[in-house]
């Protein structure tokens, strides 16, 4: 019972989670880039789905503050760096780049392997794989620097 | 005027974003921790070392294309155009490798850090917003896409 408290909170959030971003048609990979193309026909649609999010999340973290321990869970783990650095802009407009040639992030990547299995797996695959590059670059510089 | 705003289904994302909201909701004040896709990828596939614990982000994971089947099933059939698998390929290890090494993406600091008024999520999602936007120009002034 007690492990079923850990374990019901993640696939409750990734399902609904999945379900919003299918709602919300960030899915297609044509709309998310419609919502990029500011200079051609402009789709406004994305702007909604973050602006829901967001203040939903707004009322969360007022909650948050009021909350000794998440209520299934023993404390609280958040990022706390508030630091500007190279790496943030340099990773998030590499991110941006990708994003915007396919249309795809990971939330809706991931969810689109259960929508459009075939055509999302090369992108999945190169994520992960990207994300592997990142891991083994970033374990040489470890060993350079011990 | 009209031609603009032709395929804006503005109630529909914001029903979307809404559920989003609420994901990332109950993942703060349920688990006490950031709904971030990319770092719970990370976190899943052992290329993370911190972060929730592997079975809490693996079911996250099946959760997503889960719920994405329920809402599919429930709205009718779903459009969804995407490019060819080299460009696809291209762009999943730019977002990979960008994810880590800006600690993020639409999720984790678009929804979870903006709304928290983190400087870092902002200045991050001002970036891959600027990035994905001349990227989308780029392309089709080429007409590459």
């Amino acid at each position: 019972m007690d492990r079923l408290r850990h374990l019901l909170p993640p696939l409750l959030s990734g399902a609904l989670f999945g379900g919003g971003l299918t709602i919300g048609g960030m899915t297609d990979p044509a709309r998310v880039r419609g919502f990029l193309d500011l200079f051609g026909s402009w789709d406004p649609t994305l702007a909604f789905v973050m602006g829901g999010a967001v203040i939903v999340m707004a009322i969360a973290w007022r909650l948050q503050a009021r909350m000794v321990r998440p209520l299934f869970g023993e404390r609280f783990a958040l990022p706390d760096r508030t630091d500007l650095d190279g790496k943030l802009i340099t990773g998030s407009a590499l991110f941006g780049i990708g994003w915007g040639l396919a249309g795809l992030c990971p939330g809706p990547a991931i969810a689109s392997l259960a929508l459009a299995p075939a055509a999302v797996f090369p992108f999945v695959g190169a994520m992960i794989l990207g994300m592997a590059l990142h891991r083994l670059l970033e374990m040489g510089a470890a060993r350079v620097q011990a | 005027m009209s031609s603009i705003f032709a395929n804006a289904q503005p109630l529909h994302g914001l029903v979307g974003g809404v559920l989003i909201g609420l994901a990332a909701a109950l993942m703060l004040l349920g688990a006490g921790r950031i709904a971030g896709v990319s770092g719970i990828t990370a976190r899943a596939t052992g290329l993370a070392e911190s972060g929730m614990s592997r079975s809490s982000a693996w079911l996250f994971l099946m959760g997503l294309p889960l719920g994405a089947i329920l809402a599919a099933a429930a709205m009718g059939t779903q459009k969804a155009s995407f490019a060819p698998w080299p460009v696809l390929a291209i762009a999943g290890l730019l977002v990979g490798i960008g994810t880590r090494v800006g600690s993020g993406c639409t999720s984790g600091h678009g929804v979870c850090g903006v709304s928290r008024l983190s400087a870092r999520s902002m200045v991050a999602t001002a970036t891959f917003m600027a990035a994905g936007i001349a990227t989308v120009a780029i392309t089709t002034i080429l007409g590459a896409r």
